[in-house]
């Protein structure tokens, strides 16, 4: 009897920690600033965009040269291996704020 | 130029200042959090180096016995003779001495989370206010029968990089012309899923160039694959009647070895025997993530880590983010590529916890790049976004490399350039800068 009113307790401290756990984490609210989304080009780009090889360096580039460049990737306008294919996965709006950011930031 | 040189002086003095204070701080006043990060790979040394450029306010402390770290990918061009094991070694230097981590050259062996503590091999305990594991992989001994690390010594997995990846390299040098080489491919999900299909390419280069009368006999537990018709046509053109592929539905599947008699042995019985044998055998979660109870006990995707699509924070224990290859990422595969993308964002989402405030949403890349050949390249590429039913790739945009591009041969040497390009480039942002 008491076994069981232990292994009741148990399973459902068991489901209260799983609920509480289950739950995901919230985003911040508001629209994911160019710092967020830049995270990403320095994958193959290098460190600040300054590419140690053969990619496409992307440091020192004009908000205006960025932005017109990876609409042309997403809209099939420049001719590509890869970057075609990542930047159909961002809204223009994006684009705007990752050409601010390493613009402004990628020295 | 000068604009570089200026503001890396700036920087460097900032972080002179900031080791100044965590110096300081052993004694005084501490640091505001400790992170303490178990792992050196692509997602442990990017972590660490990230929450330190977060915000240096962060004390990093990583726990990796190795003083260099031999990636996996590259690793098959090492294995085929065209890359030199050294052009693939890392250290920490620029770890420690630019950003600051302390490195504690030691392994861990188990993770309290109650205390929030991390004792080490060396008997060390390391409290954490937040943990990342970043383990990568274990080799499932014993998934396929007679498969042992003694049995590896003979057959290789060459699936961590380092000593077996050399060993596996001086097995096809030794080997006459003739020969064949069979590898035993495992079920999904692994770690680097074009992986072996990229080492049975380049071990198929090396043949064709140095041993022209050699096969390779390649058993698969899959009737699918990564790539598989850029793999396939690429193949056929290259090295037409040199690879034969099995798959599971025409009995590839390996359930036994025969290590003294370099022998595998499928399901349905048949023997394969050849002169030089690599076993890529069925993985899971590195050790220390099992052990504390990180991963799926049963089910599906046992032996990983189920974990927060947008923090990456463990759904099984609180404050400890599992990235990398042990973690179950959704729709993102267990790639160098795929950790180093989350090792930016867990350190976003740590740096964000401990200041007190949400993480924006994350947007993850990968990239895998294969080289058939080495002037002869392929992709699959993809964005991923957190949704309420996990880590999603984005609808329409990522895929694999054209078929039949207009200029196939250009295409491929660009893809070719471009792998060599993002292996420089991710390598110095964790390792090099």
């Amino acid at each position: 009897m008491r076994s069981a009113i232990l292994t009741a307790a148990f399973a459902a401290s068991l489901l209260a920690g799983f609920a509480a756990q289950a739950q995901q984490a919230t985003p911040a609210a508001g629209p994911i600033p160019g710092s967020v989304l830049a995270a990403t080009c320095s994958g193959c780009h290098g460190p600040k965009g300054h590419s140690v090889a053969e990619i496409p360096p992307i440091n020192g580039r004009t908000e205006q040269q960025l932005l017109s460049a990876l609409l042309d990737f997403k809209n099939d306008r420049r001719p590509a291996t890869v970057m075609n294919r990542h930047a159909k996965g961002f809204s223009d709006e994006e684009f705007a704020a990752i050409a601010r950011e390493i613009s402004a930031n990628w020295r | 130029m000068t604009r570089t040189k200026l503001s890396r002086r700036t920087f460097t003095g900032a972080l002179l200042a900031t080791s100044a204070l965590s110096a300081c701080a052993v004694q005084t006043a501490p640091a505001k959090a400790h992170v303490v990060v178990i792992g050196g790979g692509f997602g442990g040394a990017t972590a660490a180096k990230f929450i330190r450029l977060e915000d240096p306010g962060i004390a990093v402390t990583l726990i990796e016995p190795k003083s260099e770290f031999v990636t996996c990918p590259f690793s098959n061009y090492v294995i085929a003779g065209f890359k030199q094991i050294g052009e693939i070694t890392h250290n920490y230097n620029a770890l420690t001495g630019t950003h600051g981590v302390r490195h504690v050259r030691d392994i861990a062996v188990a993770i309290d989370p109650a205390t929030k503590t991390v004792r080490t091999g060396g008997g060390q305990s390391i409290r954490y206010d937040k943990l990342v594991v970043s383990p990568g992989i274990d080799i499932r001994w014993g998934a396929i029968e007679g498969y042992t690390e003694a049995a590896a010594e003979i057959l290789p997995h060459a699936w961590q990089g380092g000593a077996q990846t050399l060993l596996l390299r001086r097995q096809l040098e030794a080997m006459p012309d003739g020969g064949v080489v069979a590898l035993a491919l495992p079920p999904n999900p692994y770690r680097c899923p074009p992986g072996p299909y990229e080492r049975i390419s380049v071990i198929a280069h090396y043949l064709k160039t140095t041993k022209p009368r050699s096969k390779i006999l390649a058993l698969d537990a899959k009737d699918a694959f990564s790539k598989q018709p850029l793999f396939q046509d690429g193949w056929n053109a290259l090295y037409p009647g040199l690879i034969e592929w099995v798959p599971l539905n025409k009995d590839g599947r390996i359930t036994q070895v025969i290590a003294g008699e370099k022998t595998l042995v499928s399901e349905f019985g048949q023997r394969h025997r050849a002169a030089v044998v690599n076993v890529v055998p069925p993985q899971f979660a590195g050790k220390i993530a099992r052990d504390a109870g990180l991963a799926n006990p049963d089910g599906g995707s046992a032996g990983w880590c189920p974990v927060d699509p947008i923090t990456f924070e463990s759904t099984r224990i609180k404050d400890i983010h599992v990235i990398g290859d042990a973690s179950i990422a959704g729709a993102m595969p267990k790639s160098g590529f795929a950790a180093n993308s989350q090792g930016k964002f867990v350190a976003k989402a740590i740096a964000a916890a401990l200041n007190g405030r949400p993480a924006f949403a994350p947007v993850y890349a990968n990239t895998c790049y294969s080289l058939l050949a080495p002037d002869y390249g392929i992709s699959v590429a993809d964005i991923y976004r957190a949704t309420p039913q996990g880590i999603v790739a984005v609808q329409g945009a990522g895929g694999v490399s054209p078929r039949t591009p207009a200029d196939a041969a250009q295409f491929r040497h660009l893809e070719a350039t471009y792998t060599r390009g993002w292996y420089s480039s991710a390598t110095r942002e964790i390792w090099g800068a």
